[in-house]
Parts: structure tokens; sequence; C-alpha cells
């Protein structure tokens, strides 16, 4: 599905990264610990987070992931943005829970990376 | 092609920032995708170990047509027992780096996942080195 049915499904506010709009998502993960993010194999899978700092975004660098979902509205401060905007890396901020956002995500379709 | 990278122990707001240029130079040189994640991914992890644990440390990323080597040292505790350092859950980092997501027990397994060769040599009170080798060519190096 694309992420503009994505964002309109938790609610969501797209922070940066508004040309990925029409881009397929097809995976997610949700996790606060960066090291089990680390280590899926596959790439381009959404990342969902209630993890706001520099090494979030390190992370998905690394891992090669283009889209971050910040979730239990969590805001997210300039360097963060600007570090995102740096790597391509689009952010979209949600006030639900991680439960609830994941529950939504993978009654629309997406799916589990494992 | 060599590089160098100085890593400040505690400085959190750095740290991936040697695995995020090596990634860089990587996609410009054109090696495959999937390998730049293994090696960038390993890398990462063991910067981010020194950052966690060492005073200082020094990262060599040495490219050439069939390996990318990078020699990790850091001027640091050392670790006691490598085996146990080794075994997935096991972890001594402070509640400073379980805020920045990681201090799980899960580095230096995951280093090993994505290394095709992995060696640790480790001082108590003086540091220690990590070196990771990943083989650009299929069938290279086993």
């Amino acid at each position: 599905m694309n992420l503009q049915d994505i964002l309109l499904a938790i609610n969501g506010r797209i922070i940066c990264g508004e040309n990925r709009l029409s881009e397929e998502f097809n995976y997610a993960f949700a996790s606060d610990l960066m090291s089990d993010v680390l280590t899926i194999q596959i790439a381009n899978f959404i990342l969902i987070t209630g993890l706001v700092n520099v090494q979030t975004l390190r992370s998905a660098e690394m891992a090669d992931i283009n889209c971050v979902i910040i979730v239990r509205n969590k805001k997210t401060p300039s360097d963060f943005i600007e570090l995102a905007k740096q790597n391509n890396i689009t952010l979209i901020e949600c006030s639900y829970s991680m439960f609830k956002t994941c529950g939504i995500l993978y009654n629309i379709g997406l799916k589990a990376v494992y | 092609m060599l590089f160098e990278f100085k890593i400040e122990g505690g400085d959190f707001s750095r740290a991936g920032s040697a695995a995020s240029e090596t990634k860089k130079i990587l996609k410009q040189l054109n090696v495959d995708p999937l390998l730049i994640k293994r090696i960038v991914i390993a890398l990462y992890e063991a910067e981010v170990n020194i950052v966690a644990h060492a005073y200082q440390g020094l990262i060599t990323v040495e490219i050439d047509t069939e390996q990318v080597f990078i020699r990790m040292e850091d001027e640091g505790p050392g670790i006691p027992d490598i085996d146990k350092a080794m075994q997935e859950g096991y972890s001594t980092a402070a509640p400073k780096v379980r805020e920045m997501g990681f201090g799980a027990g899960m580095g230096l397994p995951n280093i090993k996942k994505n290394a095709d060769k992995l060696n640790i040599y480790s001082d108590i009170n003086k540091g220690t080195t990590v070196e990771i080798t990943t083989y650009l060519k299929q069938g290279y190096g086993t």
C-alpha cells in the first residue's frame, strides 16, 4: 500500500519526505530497541518507534529504512528532522500508542517482517 | 583506499558518523547494496560499542577490489571475557546506552552475523581491537 494510505489510517502528520507519499510499502517493524532493528535483513520496511534520538535515524540509515513513524505523540526536534532530511528518510508523527498504530496498520494489510 | 575516523567515547551525538560516511563511500563505489548493509551494520554496532564503553578509538576502513577490512582500535577498559560478550543478551552497558536503544547484549553477535571474518583482541584496562572483514566477491576468502 502507498504511504498516503498509511498516513491516513493512523491519522499521522508528515514531518519531512513528502516526496515518498506515493511509494509502496509492504512491511513494518515496531521497536524502541535499535539493536533489534539492526538485525532485520530485508530492506525498505517501515520502522514504528517511540524512540526519538539521533541513533534512531542512524539505525534507520544503516538498515536501509526509508520511513520512520514516531508514535506515542512524541515530537521530533529540529536537529532530528534535519538529519532525516539529510538521509532522505520520511518522518511521520502519530499520536497513537505503538500497539494501536501496529494494530491499525496490520489490519489494513501491512505485513510483519517475521 | 584507506579512510580513518576518530571516535570519542561517550559522544552519542556523533555515534554512527563513521558508519554513515563509509556507507556513502561504498555507495559511490557501486558496491552491492546487500553487502553495504552488512558492512555498515557491523561497523555501526562496533562504533556504538566504542562510544558506549571506551574513552576513544580509531576506525580504519580499507577498501580494495576484493574486500572491505575494518579495524577498530579503542583505548578503554577492555573485555574481560570475550566468549561471554559474544553471547546474545549479555551486556555491561550503562543506562545512558540503553536510552539510546542499545545495550541489549546483541551488538557483538550481530557484528559476527554480518561479518565474513571477525577478530577481537582485548587487553584489560588497555583496550579492544575489533577487525571485521567482508569479501566483495562471492566465494573469496572461503
